[in-house]
């Protein structure tokens, strides 16, 4: 829908559209969308005061997040570790349009593995700690996954997620992250670098096409829609990104992000780029069931985008994600143990 | 059309099925339930409120509701949602109207960054608002219940809506919430007043609500122009004594009162200072509320 057709909207279909942008968490980026199309002053008042109160909000956000940015900056400047931004604070600090309205909770960097244990020890000198006590998560993360357990600052209560690949070791299709290093690009006058945009589009696609949560599902494939509308002025854009996803192994994320963000979101993609990454999708029944469940899962998540089959849509995505993630003869008692410890009120989720 | 113009049976079947739309203050409010003593507390303490229209706006989708059907016979709990997100721990079902009042609290306190929200009651006379900042425990909504039962306008016992854009207070006229001794205390000043239920055993001890006077109701579109901050303290044996207190103490007490001072910034510090210039500050020790009463409305004629 053109951002223009909204003032054709009744309060009843405002009152809709509120709730489903902040279900979604993209109130604050469809005031960018308004701002941008020169119509946030037609809008009512009612549904308007809704988003200037997400506004205020966002941008007090934003002068945290730079604050933080510092505080990181600070504590490993005496390390020889560039420090790389990824997913929201990347798109601030690179002034990407995907950071318009993108209100988040942690701060992602990525370190070369072999210098985790400096930056952690950098961090907690700083004033960060660990939350994670449980010592079998603490081993979870250590052993498998692509970051250490989240650090939060003791008086900020800020979060950082140290990184040291955009997906976890066990997942199948695990890109080189020396390659990800190889290609960071400098933010200009800033000691802070970034992954390179097609890269950043991998991550991005990485993270919703392999994760089995999809709170944030429509706000991620708004990202993606916004990266790919930035990058694409950019000479031979669509060329680099094919080429890049087979070096990273990412190609059948590149599938699902240009498709998803094509059907759902209309998003201008060239047909022959669509058509070359369609190689990825295995046959026709295949990709009819995958259609099924992330046309589902990636709606705003708010009732009224529900059907009866939303819920089974996301139970599969998550039990995908995690066939995904590990081999089953790791994932089979760890979803035991997960399971063990829920039942007997050790953890909540 | 009036709440009080609707059957028990009717309200009932409303908060069950599509929810119930109530106009309070400037907010467009939905409530669906189906714990039929929130009928019956509404019905109580909110007869004077507007119903919303089916085509109009509305700000705030809540719920309160078992959190499961085996919680609804069994250790019986209750849960708020705002518009399917659960923000608190759920509670004893018996607590179910109190908490919507305080999930209704929390709605407005994270969602109306277009106002400084400031924890405060407030209540006006002759065109002036008088805000009544303090913690909990502070004596706030007794005296802003004497105020109200005195002939003041209520504009909230809870929150102080400050607009950043014209700096004027907006009324959001809701039952007023007393806790413990203060339920005798405003019961005896005012025989006449209606509450509702008392719920016993809450995280605050015994908690009531009086129910808000028509007028207040009815004027509850209407902001008011800020004219005294006063941070009150009840002190039991204490006399009437009102303090005046200088305008930056007085300013950083607004600021450690608000619930979004931080996220408002540079906004915040503005709106704050203005209402801190517009007013004279006083810091106030009571514990006769008729004295109280007179004092006020002696400063306010």
């Amino acid at each position: 829908m053109e951002p223009r057709q909204a003032l054709k909207l009744n309060l009843r279909q405002w009152d809709l559209l509120i709730r489903q942008a902040r279900s979604a968490n993209v109130l604050a980026r469809l005031r960018y969308l308004f701002d941008s199309e020169g119509i946030l002053k037609q809008i009512p008042a009612q549904p308007y005061a809704h988003i200037l109160s997400t506004q205020t909000y966002a941008d007090r956000f934003y002068i945290s997040l730079n604050l933080e940015v510092a505080c990181i900056q600070e504590a490993l400047k005496e390390l020889n570790v560039p420090l790389v931004l990824l997913k929201g604070s990347a798109y601030f600090i690179a002034g990407n349009i995907a950071a318009n309205g993108r209100i988040f909770s942690d701060v992602d960097i990525l370190v070369p593995e072999d210098k985790l244990l400096e930056v952690e020890i950098a961090l907690i000198k700083a004033g960060w700690m660990t939350n994670t006590i449980e010592p079998y998560d603490q081993k979870y993360y250590r052993q498998w996954m692509h970051e250490i357990p989240p650090l939060r600052h003791l008086k900020r209560q800020t979060s950082i997620d140290v990184h040291h690949n955009i997906l976890p070791k066990t997942t199948r299709f695990c890109p080189d992250a020396n390659k990800l290093l190889a290609n960071i690009v400098k933010i200009p006058e800033k000691n802070i670098w970034v992954l390179s945009p097609e890269d950043r589009v991998l991550h991005s696609a990485a993270h919703l096409f392999h994760e089995g949560e999809f709170a944030h599902g429509f706000r991620d494939l708004s990202d993606l829609d916004l990266l790919f509308k930035e990058f694409s002025e950019q000479e031979n854009f669509w060329v680099k990104m094919l080429q890049r996803s087979e070096d990273l192994n990412q190609q059948v994320p590149l599938y699902y992000a240009l498709r998803y963000t094509h059907k759902i979101l209309h998003t201008p993609i060239p047909k022959n780029v669509l058509t070359a990454s369609e190689q990825q999708s295995p046959n026709r029944i295949y990709t009819k069931l995958m259609d099924a469940l992330f046309l589902r899962a990636l709606m705003p998540n708010h009732e009224s985008c529900n059907d009866r089959w939303t819920g089974l849509a996301r139970w599969l995505l998550f039990v995908r994600s995690h066939w995904l993630k590990m081999p089953v003869y790791l994932m089979v008692p760890h979803l035991l143990r997960k399971a063990f410890r829920r039942v007997s009120g050790k953890e909540r989720h | 059309m009036k709440l009080a113009r609707l059957s028990k049976k009717k309200v009932i079947q409303l908060l069950k099925t599509g929810g119930l739309r109530l106009k309070v203050g400037g907010f467009n409010v939905c409530l669906s339930s189906s714990v039929t003593e929130v009928a019956d507390h509404l019905l109580c303490l909110y007869g004077h409120f507007d119903v919303v229209n089916n085509e109009d706006f509305i700000d705030f989708y809540t719920s309160i509701a078992p959190p499961s059907i085996v919680r609804r016979f069994f250790r019986a709990q209750i849960n708020f949602s705002f518009d399917g997100y659960i923000p608190f721990k759920p509670l004893p079902y018996n607590q179910a109207s109190a908490m919507f009042e305080w999930g209704l609290n929390w709605c407005i306190a994270n969602y109306s960054h277009h106002y400084l929200v400031i924890h405060a009651a407030v209540v006006e006379r002759n065109g002036q608002a008088f805000i009544f900042p303090g913690t909990p425990g502070s004596g706030k909504s007794t005296l802003c219940a004497a105020l109200v039962c005195s002939g003041w306008r209520l504009l909230s016992d809870e929150m102080t809506l400050v607009s950043i854009f014209d700096g004027l207070v907006y009324p959001v006229p809701r039952p007023i919430s007393l806790k413990n001794k203060s339920l005798e205390i405003i019961r005896n000043f005012s025989p006449d007043v209606i509450m509702g239920p008392v719920v016993d055993n809450t995280a605050k001890g015994a908690i009531g609500h009086v129910r808000p006077p028509d007028e207040s109701v009815e004027l509850g579109k209407n902001p008011a122009k800020p004219a005294k901050v006063v941070f009150p303290k009840y002190l039991e044996g204490s006399n009437t004594d009102l303090i005046p207190l200088s305008k930056s103490r007085s300013l950083l007490k607004v600021a450690e009162n608000s619930f979004n001072y931080n996220i408002l910034g540079f906004q915040g510090f503005n709106t704050a200072g203005d209402l801190i210039n517009a007013s004279d500050c006083y810091e106030f020790k009571y514990c006769r509320l008729e004295e109280a009463v007179a004092l006020f409305t002696e400063l306010a004629n």
